[in-house]
């Protein structure tokens, strides 16, 4: 009769040679629930022990190729499904410029989810022990020991058998490895109730920390930094003008250093009628147009201004500038599209400065003349 | 640590002649269509031995690499595997014979070599300096006598061992060793951009030599898995090669694919993302026409096959496995080498014809006909190295 609470049957081996002995005489008897305990890996014991390939690489496989899915599917939803947005003038679905970022999903699902399959499926993670743990037999056998333990559930388990057969190959010490109380309840550590109450306790104590520091802490001086400065910001209250704004409008009549104001806001005819271009051509003007044209101009108009834009079908295509309309406007009037934008084209003032503006229109206005070239051009 | 009185019981095999017969055949049918087609159209010719003189010297090159690799590393499990990538690298005397047809056609085939295209190019006149054919030539004639002096160093001592077991001759090798590592990363970068980059002189990739370097280790490895499991297979070793050392070897090969991958992808996408004309003109001549198909096969050939061919843990320990992957391996090198070469000689469209398997059956013949020819008088196991019997009972 077997004791109630009996797990296994050890034997410690003094040399690696005993040991592949003792697994092969076992593995012959035809016991198949034991085990193989060495200070450092034994070459050859998995073959001896007739174990079957590890199948974790089957589960880093699945959770790759599903992290590679994953990755492409939310970039693909996300960049060129949900919001699609223009980087860098490249497709919405830019393939190349995904790859690195699948790659890194791919290595990082298998990784961790390989981890995460090992603690679950192989270290059966709610339990959080084992019978040989904590027992004299392990204390020799990760020191200088080998030793074997065959299990009590081995359907041909018979313990004056087992200690026969371990006295015939020469077991040094010969030992019962029995369950403690809470391995026969199976009840894992892990749903104490302690232990749960010790979680609650870290997962708020952890939140609320977090919270304090990027909330509170870091708006407290001296943490704050450069955050809060001796200088009024936009939409700040000031202390020093009796209405209160932080924000001033100029002093009426005048014009800041540097700036023109602009006075055909909404009149573009009047501004081709009165706004006259104060620029000579000259090739440095030219430079500098052509540079800020093919800069700012060129990705809708073409650089050659024929409204061969090079959006792949983004936008609209704006009409070409060679048309008799664009010819015959004035310089001003092209100043006012430019300035305040028209229709689908949005203002350019931000970009350009007006001198800049009056050097692009200078160079439209030689690229218009290589198109159409007057009779006495060309003598 | 080694046991020095150990002598391993070696009784060296001959090589059957059947081997040497097939390298015979091969040889002689590659000889008479390069000869022919030679005849026929020496520009051709001459791109196609650009394409089979840079398969050769990968091979040969990259084995001188590995053996001096080995000794730096003082790796263990190779040991067994050394005289063969040995007689392989013995190819790079052959690959200047190989150079000839392009050699002699310098002007069909660089544009950098036509004074009056370099006189009209600001770019070719920035870089004539370096880009002229006399520099070109003296280059060449360089690196291969440093590489043959390195050769007969590194091999020498390695032979000199199976008859007067001297283990300071491996100490010796791995100072050599050490020597020609930065020697020779900055030889093989100088090859790789003279004869396949310079092809379109206007066009730079930094990261080319190291392109090339990927996909000839991989010939390299696979030339010698393929060596290893063919010996191995007849019996020729002397001793029985472990599951062990082919999973070292298909581990290699699995990493070098994914390095060469890695590598080409790179390269690629730096240039996709910037989009600078000077630069994309280079994989656009590679995307127009039926050239795509070519580029879309680059990826699948030489990236997707081996990765599932030699990705799970048994079918790097199978020699049958191992031995497809070498073939297809080797086969996708000379595929990539003729997609970094081909489109500057037909920018239309493919061009593939009887022309384009001289060069491939000579390598194949050349290669079986150097490994034959080394070892009839040469030890097919190092025997006198102090590694021997640890490598020969190598355990993962």
């Amino acid at each position: 009769m077997e004791k109630q609470n009996l797990y296994s049957i050890t034997a410690l081996f003094d040399t690696p040679d005993e040991i592949i002995r003792a697994v092969e005489t076992v593995q012959k008897e035809g016991y198949t629930k034991y085990d193989v305990n060495t200070p450092y890996p034994v070459h050859g014991m998995d073959t001896k022990m007739k174990l079957p390939p590890s199948k974790l690489g089957y589960f880093a496989l699945a959770l790759g190729l599903s992290g590679a899915a994953g990755a492409l599917f939310f970039m693909w939803w996300s960049l060129s499904k949900d919001y699609p947005l223009v980087i860098g003038g490249k497709p919405f679905f830019a393939l190349p410029a995904f790859i690195p970022v699948t790659f890194e999903v791919t290595v990082l699902m298998a990784s961790v989810g390989t981890v995460l399959t090992m603690l679950l499926l192989y270290f059966r993670l709610p339990n959080l022990s084992h019978p040989l743990h904590d027992t004299d037999y392990m204390r020799s056998v990760s020191n200088d020991k080998f030793g074997i333990s065959i299990e009590a559930e081995d359907s041909l388990f018979d313990s004056e058998r087992v200690n026969k057969l371990f006295e015939r190959l020469g077991a040094k010490k010969i030992g019962e490895v029995c369950f403690d109380e809470e391995e026969i309840n199976k009840k894992p550590k892990i749903f104490d109730g302690k232990f749960i109450i010790f979680l609650i306790f870290t997962a708020i104590i952890i939140s609320g920390a977090s919270y304090f520091t990027f909330n509170k802490l870091l708006y407290m001086s001296p943490y704050n930094w450069m955050m809060e400065q001796e200088k009024i910001t936009p939409q700040s209250h000031s202390k020093f003008f009796s209405d209160g704004f932080g924000m001033r409008n100029p002093v009426p009549g005048t014009v800041a250093r540097g700036s023109m104001p602009y006075l055909f806001k909404g009149l573009p005819d009047l501004a081709g009628q009165k706004l006259v271009n104060p620029l000579i051509p000259d090739e440095k003007i030219l430079a500098i147009g052509k540079k800020k044209f093919d800069t700012y101009c060129s990705p809708c108009h073409g650089y050659f201004a024929k409204g061969d834009a090079r959006l792949n079908g983004q936008f609209p295509n704006p009409p070409s500038l060679h048309s008799d309309k664009v010819r015959n406007w004035s310089d001003g009037r092209i100043f006012a599209v430019m300035t305040e934008g028209q229709n689908i084209m949005p203002s350019y003032a931000q970009q350009l400065t007006p001198d800049e503006r009056w050097e692009v229109i200078l160079y439209v206005r030689a690229l218009q003349r290589a198109v159409n070239a007057k009779e006495d051009d060309l003598k | 640590m080694s046991d020095t009185n150990f002598t391993l019981d070696y009784q060296r095999k001959e090589i059957p002649t059947k081997a040497r017969n097939a390298g015979l055949i091969f040889t002689g049918l590659g000889l008479i269509i390069v000869v022919v087609s030679y005849i026929i159209n020496p520009e051709r010719t001459a791109y196609n031995s650009i394409i089979g003189s840079s398969f050769l010297l990968s091979i040969g090159l990259l084995s001188l690499f590995l053996i001096a690799l080995e000794y730096i590393a003082g790796a263990i499990w190779s040991v067994v595997f050394r005289r063969i990538t040995e007689f392989l690298s013995a190819l790079i005397f052959i690959v200047p014979v190989f150079a000839l047809p392009f050699l002699l056609n310098i002007h069909s085939v660089f544009n950098w070599t036509h004074a009056e295209t370099v006189a009209k190019d600001a770019i070719l006149i920035h870089k004539s300096p370096y880009l002229n054919t006399t520099f070109f030539f003296i280059r060449f004639a360089a690196v291969f006598i440093i590489w043959w002096l390195f050769y007969f160093v590194l091999t020498g001592n390695s032979k000199k061992q199976d008859s007067t077991f001297n283990q300071t001759l491996t100490k010796r090798n791995a100072s050599f060793g050490a020597v020609f590592m930065p020697i020779f990363a900055i030889t093989i970068t100088i090859a790789s951009i003279d004869w396949l980059m310079s092809l379109e002189p206007k066009w730079f990739s930094t990261i080319f030599g190291v392109y090339f370097f990927s996909g000839s280790l991989l010939a390299a490895i696979a030339a010698t898995t393929f060596a290893a499991v063919r010996l191995d297979e007849n019996n020729l070793f002397g001793i029985k090669i472990k599951g062990d050392h082919y999973y070292s070897l298909g581990a290699l090969l699995f990493a070098f694919t994914n390095f060469w991958g890695y590598i080409a992808f790179s390269q690629f996408m730096l240039i996709w993302y910037a989009n600078l004309p000077e630069e994309t003109f280079w994989f656009i001549s590679r995307w127009e026409g039926n050239w795509k198909f070519i580029t879309l096969g680059l990826i699948v050939f030489r990236f997707i096959v081996p990765y599932i061919l030699i990705l799970s843990q048994p079918s790097k320990k199978d020699p049958k496995r191992l031995k497809l992957a070498a073939i297809w391996i080797l086969f996708t090198h000379y595929y990539d080498i003729y997609w970094l070469v081909m489109p500057n000689y037909s920018r239309s469209g493919i061009a593939f014809s009887w022309y384009e398997l001289g060069y491939p059956l000579l390598c194949l013949g050349v290669m079986i006909l150097t490994f034959t020819f080394k070892a009839k008088n040469t030890n097919l196991l190092p025997v006198g190295d102090p590694k021997l019997k640890q490598s020969i009972d190598f355990h993962l």
